[in-house]
């Protein structure tokens, strides 16, 4: 249209890092156990997976270390349970301000530590854990409404086992809780992303939390193990179905309460009527968020079959648009795969996907050479045997399959060992309420993926576990009813 | 016939316009942006009190903006005006665009239309702006939206057409797609967000599913439509922000005027600004530009 032509530029966005300094971490850190910090036996170190460079010495808990913290959150308990609970209250909304005015410092010690990109610790991990403190503070004196007026006591000392993939966030659903409940805690983060965990840590100390309300124990499975055995009241534990299979086994038989909240194989439905560039959006944000680390990541992707070439056509066009990289650069879509062993995981599903006949397809974009990375892919030609299909790769890979009926999306969403989330993408609202009372998922989306909110409850079906996490739901597991 | 809307979702368009806003545009990358945005610009007069005078102010910034940035890509003024403009920019590379049908409201007959559009491309207009039928649109009448604009294409003879949806006064972004469909299919070389009169104009969602149409168009049959984003857009950020999006939804090659433009008044004086402030490090003041 113009009557001169000028040189198409090739536009490319500078690097944006956030500020590194913004992060004050300390080279090494204690246990933080009966409100002090006690220096471990013995100390690894964590590293940053996109650089594989050493951020920081933490403590590896032995299980004397782990029973010290528990003893400690023991000889909490009575006094914390027996303060007024608008008193509780009011420690849970201490812990929930100072997250919010530490914001930047925790988003990029989260993305540091678990490569996450900073977009996404920036906006959602750390204002949505700090949502989570404050909702729950709420309900900390309002209790027996949740409870629908019945008598109720706190467990007493819980237990909690967090995964890697949203280190602060997973804090947050299980301490907000506990303590609005008046249980005192022993919370063990996961061994490759301990800091975070620490710097709430910190920010329980300032906020002059009683000494063993709040105990935060660093170090590896066995840590964890140690902490199943101990003498706790409460178990909860969010992570792989495995290792929740094995806590289960251990806790059976004794009156541990216990919620575990495992993997998933989600299905995200696309029907032919949905809106479909936004629904390839949610497609993008169901699977790439947090590189798929991500318990309800929608993997298993069911097209309608009418629409199928359109929707795969557009999400390829949006991948190849994808930014991988750095993940303190703000601009940064997809970051690092935190560990090496989740890669060498991702690596071997991945090639069992090709071997199984599926057709892989992933993007084509630079790699930085040190670090842990994986490009965004996708799977044609998945059928729902393959291992791509049936267990859970928690990276950033989907698998494409197709459905002709409303029924056969139902039954192959349903094909599951897991249920933990669905997504549902249609412009017929009734179609939407039909499927969605189908589905066997604790958390189903209508035209959006991976919304969390702290007064929604979160939890699985079949062996993506039980419990719920969050709203009125997420105080039952913590509290004991006594009429 | 009733019309059948293809499904957009308003929550999941602003969403994804939004982050697309958050992207961080610093350093290299704004310079070469807004260098990028200003040649886009159709640089554009259009009040009751524009006069000869006033026109050729406007040509002679928009064929030298300052601070050694390119031309911008065309001015866009009335009809009457346009043997001034063309007499101010001829040999330049600048273009001569002119509203047409009636603009801003279109509300006028076909034949007045018409001859609106023969008169200013004969006056030596190289691209016409014309105005969907709103009143014929909210009313259901598709076939006459598409028959104004074919007609109007027809008058253009060897002149580009920028079709204006006016996407304020649309009811949907399901709407929006569809109107930018119907202009597409009836003849537009370009579909265009907005008049710069009505209560909203290019906003990121209107733009990004405009782009989307496109996008799709082009996948379906090959042929390449522009995109032209006016009203409102007076700031450096949102103007990058425009680009984020051309980039984000058709990729690089798009970012060039002869597939996006954007309509703006006082937008390159804003761009000036910043465009000095990347090389003194410090912000000027608004009088060390001509204002036009």
């Amino acid at each position: 249209m113009a009557t001169v032509t000028r040189a198409a530029l090739q536009w490319d966005y500078a690097p944006a890092p956030e500020a590194r300094d913004a992060a004050s971490l300390r080279s090494s850190y204690d246990l933080f156990i009966g409100g002090e910090w006690v220096a471990p036996a013995r100390r690894v170190a964590t590293i940053n997976p996109a650089t594989e460079e050493p951020l920081a010495e933490v403590g590896s808990a032995s299980a004397s270390e782990v029973a010290a913290a528990v003893a400690a959150a023991r000889a909490a308990a009575p006094g914390w349970a027996a303060l007024a609970p608008l008193e509780r209250g009011k420690y849970v909304f201490r812990i929930a301000r100072p997250l919010l005015d530490q914001s930047r410092d925790l988003a990029v010690v989260e993305s540091l530590d678990g490569g996450k990109p900073i977009r996404e610790s920036r906006d959602v991990d750390v204002p949505l854990a700090a949502a989570h403190f404050f909702s729950y503070a709420g309900w900390a004196d309002k209790l027996s409404y949740a409870l629908g007026g019945r008598s109720f006591a706190p467990r007493g000392v819980v237990g909690q086992i967090i995964p890697w993939n949203f280190p602060l966030l997973m804090a947050a659903w299980k301490l907000a809780p506990a303590l609005a409940c008046g249980n005192t805690a022993v919370l063990k983060p996961a061994e490759t992303t301990p800091l975070t965990a620490l710097l709430l840590a910190s920010i329980c100390e300032e906020a002059e939390l009683p000494p063993g309300v709040v105990n935060v124990v660093t170090g590896d499975g066995a840590a964890g193990a140690a902490l199943v055995r101990a003498e706790v009241d409460k178990v909860a534990f969010t992570g792989s179905t495995a290792v929740g299979k094995e806590i289960a086994c251990a806790l059976a038989g004794t009156d541990v309460a216990l919620t575990l909240e495992l993997g998933g194989k989600s299905a995200n439905i696309v029907f032919e009527d949905a809106a479909i560039d936004q629904a390839v959006e949610g497609i993008v944000d169901g699977i790439f968020f947090n590189q798929g680390h991500v318990c309800c990541a929608g993997s298993r992707l069911l097209v309608q079959e009418s629409v199928a070439e359109e929707v795969v056509r557009k999400l390829w066009a949006r991948m190849e648009r994808l930014r991988v990289g750095d993940p303190l650069d703000k601009n940064t879509d997809v970051g690092a795969i935190n560990s090496a062993a989740q890669l060498e995981r991702i690596t071997s599903l991945v090639a069992a996907g090709s071997r199984e006949g599926a057709e892989r397809r992933s993007i084509s974009c630079a790699l930085p050479d040190a670090g842990y990375w994986f490009p965004p892919t996708l799977f044609l030609d998945v059928a729902p045997a393959h291992r791509i299909a049936v267990e859970e790769i928690f990276g950033p890979v989907v698998s494409v399959m197709t459905f002709r009926t409303p029924r056969e999306a139902i039954e192959r969403a349903n094909n599951s060992a897991y249920g933990l989330a669905a997504g549902v993408w249609t412009n017929n609202g009734a179609q939407a309420f039909s499927v969605a009372r189908e589905l066997r998922a604790g958390v189903v989306w209508q035209n959006t993926y991976n919304r969390f909110d702290p007064t929604a409850a979160f939890g699985g079906y079949k062996e993506s576990g039980f419990g719920r996490e969050g709203g009125p739901a997420g105080l039952l597991p913590y509290v004991r009813l006594t009429v | 016939m009733s019309r059948v809307l293809t499904p957009v979702n308003r929550v999941g368009v602003d969403e994804r316009a939004a982050a697309l806003g958050r992207r961080s545009i610093k350093t290299t990358a704004k310079r070469q942006g807004i260098r990028l945005a200003a040649s886009m610009i159709d640089l554009t007069t259009l009040e009751g009190a524009d006069t000869p005078g006033k026109v050729r102010n406007l040509c002679a910034k928009a064929v030298a903006p300052g601070l050694g940035l390119a031309p911008v890509a065309a001015v866009c003024v009335y009809p009457a005006l346009v043997g001034v403009a063309v007499e101010a920019v001829t040999g330049t590379g600048v273009a001569v665009a002119s509203v047409a049908t009636g603009f801003p409201s279109g509300q006028t007959s076909l034949d007045v239309k018409v001859l609106e559009t023969r008169e200013a491309v004969a006056a030596g207009a190289a691209e016409i702006d014309m105005v969907i039928s709103r009143d014929a649109y909210l009313a259901g009448d598709d076939a006459r939206v598409a028959r104004e604009i074919s007609a109007v294409k027809e008058a253009c003879g060897d002149a580009h057409l920028k079709v204006i949806l006016e996407t304020a006064e649309l009811p949907t972004y399901a709407h929006v797609r569809h109107a930018a469909e119907l202009a597409i299919a009836a003849g537009a070389d370009v579909i265009k967000t907005s008049t710069g009169k009505a209560a909203s104009g290019a906003t990121p969602g209107v733009v990004l599913v405009m782009l989307e149409v496109v996008r799709d168009h082009l996948w379906r049959t090959g042929r390449v439509v522009g995109v032209k984003a006016a009203g409102g857009v007076s700031t450096t950020k949102a103007a990058l922000g425009l680009l984020v999006l051309v980039k984000e939804t058709l990729g690089d090659e798009w970012l060039t005027p002869s597939r996006f433009r954007i309509g703006a008044s006082s937008l390159l004086n804003d761009l000036l600004l910043q465009y000095a402030k990347l090389d003194g490090g410090h912000y000027g003041r608004a009088e060390d530009f001509s204002k036009e």
